[in-house]
């Protein structure tokens, strides 16, 4: 019995290393549908509307690839994965790319074979508390109960704070953002961290998110983006250039109400290489000329994406920050499409 | 057929291992022996290829580095700088903690409930079958949960007992029931309270010593003497006598609200409890079906015997039912304790930190080491398992009928 376990595992093991390596950008092809790897639900970033189909800021840079690929912005099969579970879905093959507001990390990116093709949100951590508890600060929570989501790279960070800070905290470790919310609303933990823009997706999910405050200090650098598995070059450049397009197309002032207008010809060379017009790039990625087009149309440009789905006009109302163009004087620079 | 008493030797054909009934039953053991190899190794062999090519390998040097994350029980010392296999040490006694814990209480729970399942009253025996079944069919994750749900929804949070008035208090002003968690008080070990330790130990050994006194005496004598009050008498009365007259050297720490949280005294979290509880009923339902097939198996010939010598009913079952009960019913609760121990992998879903949760939780996560950290995890749930059977048969060996 000893030995088939051990041998039964194997197997399991070396089937799913297997499915790795292929032609990702064939696959997708041949299979008319993108299988990309969400949140298992959060606000704004990934979820389900009322009638199931997914949208948000993550669901949309998915859309766009989907679109760019396939000419089909809706060829896009969901696939829900927690903090655990995302990395072994991407690397077994389970899904083509991740976009799971995941940090970017050096472990995960050369340790772990992955490839970060840029990113889609500027995030650091921070701690939501109830009102009532009258804390204004991090530094004040010597003692507390945190809720945290394990396997990510927010209970490291808290680590370290912590004991930078000589405080101490008991920590709640928690599968996914969903069970986290119960359990701080129910108040079995005093805080709960993540992600600054996961902790006012939470908040705007609650019932009161009035009674809730989110503390000033933001203790970690958190580089969202979505990734590829690492090997398969062309497949991490048509996900990097088309989270470049959507970027660009920001910065040049394309966006989905004036580009077909600007789709018949601009005086602006770069607009009509972006666009297709001009120039040879979709060949090089292996996609038409239209591919960037059809991104960009999938659910508008960056700044679109962002204030459709996170910005100050929704209940998350997260400002643009960090996440402005470079020109605004935020971090957003896409490399030219030349 | 005499003339054939002794034939002659034949030479070994190697078609005999084919066409003669005493070798061909080797030969495809052997052949099959040969195949599961090759099939071991293509399997090995793939999985090294593919990881290549994936460009990993297999590396335990991970644990030897620190792990960066916080533990929130641990029984021994633990702190984010620690290395990942301290953590996985600290995942180990806590999963072992609540397997020990879930198998003595599942005991316990088991025996009382399988007894009552054949009581003569009608409603107990009634109420019983519809624990067993209730708690046997419903799946131990969604009675995990269930708990913890409850658990922290009806109990107060440390918040509901500040104030003047408070929503909540505590009880005695010794414990508290948060939602959290139980916090009770801490006994503090000052200087003298060895000996206070020891007489207490030595307490034991004499309650055991006059047990044996007392058997001796009914056997030889047939003189029952007393056997409850002395027993606690021996238990307390020594210890507390020890205690003043070494000047009160153990004090208790009082659980006190502080900041967030109630501070000192101990502390059981509420993942604990819901775990252990959890784990308890469930694979108590079963024992309890275990110690009915038990008592059942028992021929009613030895209860109408022992009753007809003027033993009383509970007597009867302790005397005679349960210690050859005990036979059928040990094997069958071996496997029992065998799935609570795996079972409670499950801990992670109400956040504690067994071994699942650290080593093939977050250690795994944060490594990305999977093959390594599975293959320890199952090396580990493996090793216990053998353990707690040995140990289950040993002791099954020491309860059978001895056959002269």
């Amino acid at each position: 019995m000893k030995k088939s376990v051990f041998f039964g595992a194997l197997t399991v093991a070396g089937l799913t290393a297997g499915a790795a390596a292929a032609a990702t950008l064939d696959d997708v092809k041949a299979r008319g549908q993108l299988n990309c790897g969400v949140t298992t639900g959060l606000v704004g970033f990934a979820a389900p509307d009322a009638n199931g189909n997914w949208e948000g800021f993550d669901v949309g840079v998915c859309r766009a690839v989907a679109a760019a690929v396939l000419g089909d912005a809706s060829a896009v099969e969901f696939v829900p994965t927690t903090g655990k579970t995302r990395f072994t879905a991407l690397a077994s093959g389970e899904v083509d790319m991740l976009a799971r507001n995941t940090t970017w990390t050096f472990s995960r990116d050369v340790d772990l074979k992955f490839e970060f093709t840029g990113i889609n949100y500027y995030d650091g951590q921070g701690f939501m508390v109830p009102k009532a508890l009258g804390v204004s600060s991090a530094k004040e929570l010597d003692g507390a109960t945190v809720c945290i989501q394990t396997g990510t790279t927010t209970e490291l960070n808290l680590a370290d704070y912590f004991r930078s800070n000589n405080i101490s905290y008991e920590p709640v470790p928690i599968e996914t953002n969903s069970e986290a919310q119960p359990l701080y609303l129910e108040g079995a933990c005093d805080v709960y961290t993540t992600d600054a823009s996961g902790l006012a997706a939470t908040r705007a999910a609650f019932e009161n998110p009035g009674d809730h405050v989110i503390l000033p200090e933001i203790i970690s650098k958190e580089p969202l983006g979505p990734l590829v598995r690492h090997g398969d070059n062309n497949w991490g450049d048509v996900v990097r250039w088309t989270l470049n397009a959507l970027v660009a197309a920001e910065e040049l002032g394309v966006t989905s109400a004036n580009i077909d207008e600007l789709a018949n010809g601009t005086n602006n060379p770069e607009v009509n290489r972006l666009l297709g017009t001009e120039g040879t790039l979709g060949e090089m990625l292996g996609l038409d000329s239209d591919w960037a087009m059809r991104a960009i149309k999938a659910g508008g440009n960056y700044g679109e994406l962002f204030e459709k789905n996170i910005g100050e006009n929704t209940p998350i109302g997260l400002a643009r920050g960090l996440n402005a163009q470079w020109t605004d004087g935020g971090l957003l620079y896409s490399p030219p499409f030349r | 057929m005499a003339t054939y008493s002794d034939p002659p030797a034949e030479s070994f054909r190697l078609s005999q291992l084919i066409s003669d009934t005493r070798y061909r039953s080797y030969t495809f053991q052997f052949v099959a022996l040969i195949a599961l190899f090759a099939l071991v190794g293509y399997l090995l062999s793939n999985l090294a290829q593919n990881l290549a090519e994936a460009g990993l390998n297999i590396s335990y040097a991970f644990l030897r580095e620190p792990a960066g994350y916080d533990i929130n029980q641990s029984l021994i010392d633990y702190n984010s700088q620690s290395t990942h296999l301290r953590a996985a040490v600290v995942g180990v006694l806590n999963t072992l903690l609540v397997a020990v814990l879930g198998c003595a209480m599942a005991t316990v729970i088991g025996v009382v409930v399988g007894v009552l399942r054949l009581s003569p009253n009608w409603l107990i025996r009634k109420l019983m079958a519809v624990y067993v079944e209730i708690f046997r069919n419903v799946p131990v994750l969604i009675w995990i949960l269930i708990i913890m749900a409850i658990f922290t929804a009806v109990l107060p949070q440390p918040r509901d007992f500040r104030g003047d008035n408070a929503e909540a208090s505590m009880l005695w002003d010794m414990f508290a029931f948060t939602g959290r968690g139980f916090y009770s008080p801490k006994p503090l070990f000052g200087p003298g309270s060895a000996v206070v330790v020891a007489v207490f130990f030595a307490s034991i050994a004499g309650i055991f010593a006059y047990r044996r006194y007392v058997k001796k005496k009914l056997f030889d004598e047939g003189k029952l003497l007393p056997m409850f009050w002395p027993s606690v008498g021996l238990l307390f009365i020594p210890a507390i006598v020890a205690f003043f007259v070494m000047g009160r050297p153990i004090t208790m720490e009082y659980p006190e609200l502080g900041g967030f949280n109630f501070r000192g005294g101990i502390f059981a979290r509420n993942s604990l409890i819901s775990l252990w509880f959890a784990l308890s009923i469930y694979t108590a339902a079963f024992i309890a079906e275990n110690v009915r097939a038990g008592i059942l198996a028992i021929s009613r010939g030895q209860t109408e015997a022992a009753a007809s010598l003027g033993l009383r009913p509970n007597r009867i079952m302790s005397l005679v039912i349960l210690p050859q009960a005990l036979r059928v019913v040990i094997p069958p609760v071996i496997s029992q304790y065998l799935n609570l121990t795996k079972n409670s992998s499950l801990a992670i879903a109400v956040g504690y930190m067994d071994l699942t949760g650290t080593l093939g939780g977050i250690t795994l996560n944060q490594t990305g080491r999977a093959i390594e950290c599975v293959l320890l995890l199952m090396l580990f749930y493996l090793t216990i398992s053998l353990a707690i059977s040995t140990i289950m048969n040993a002791y099954n060996n020491a309860m059978k009928l001895k056959e002269r």
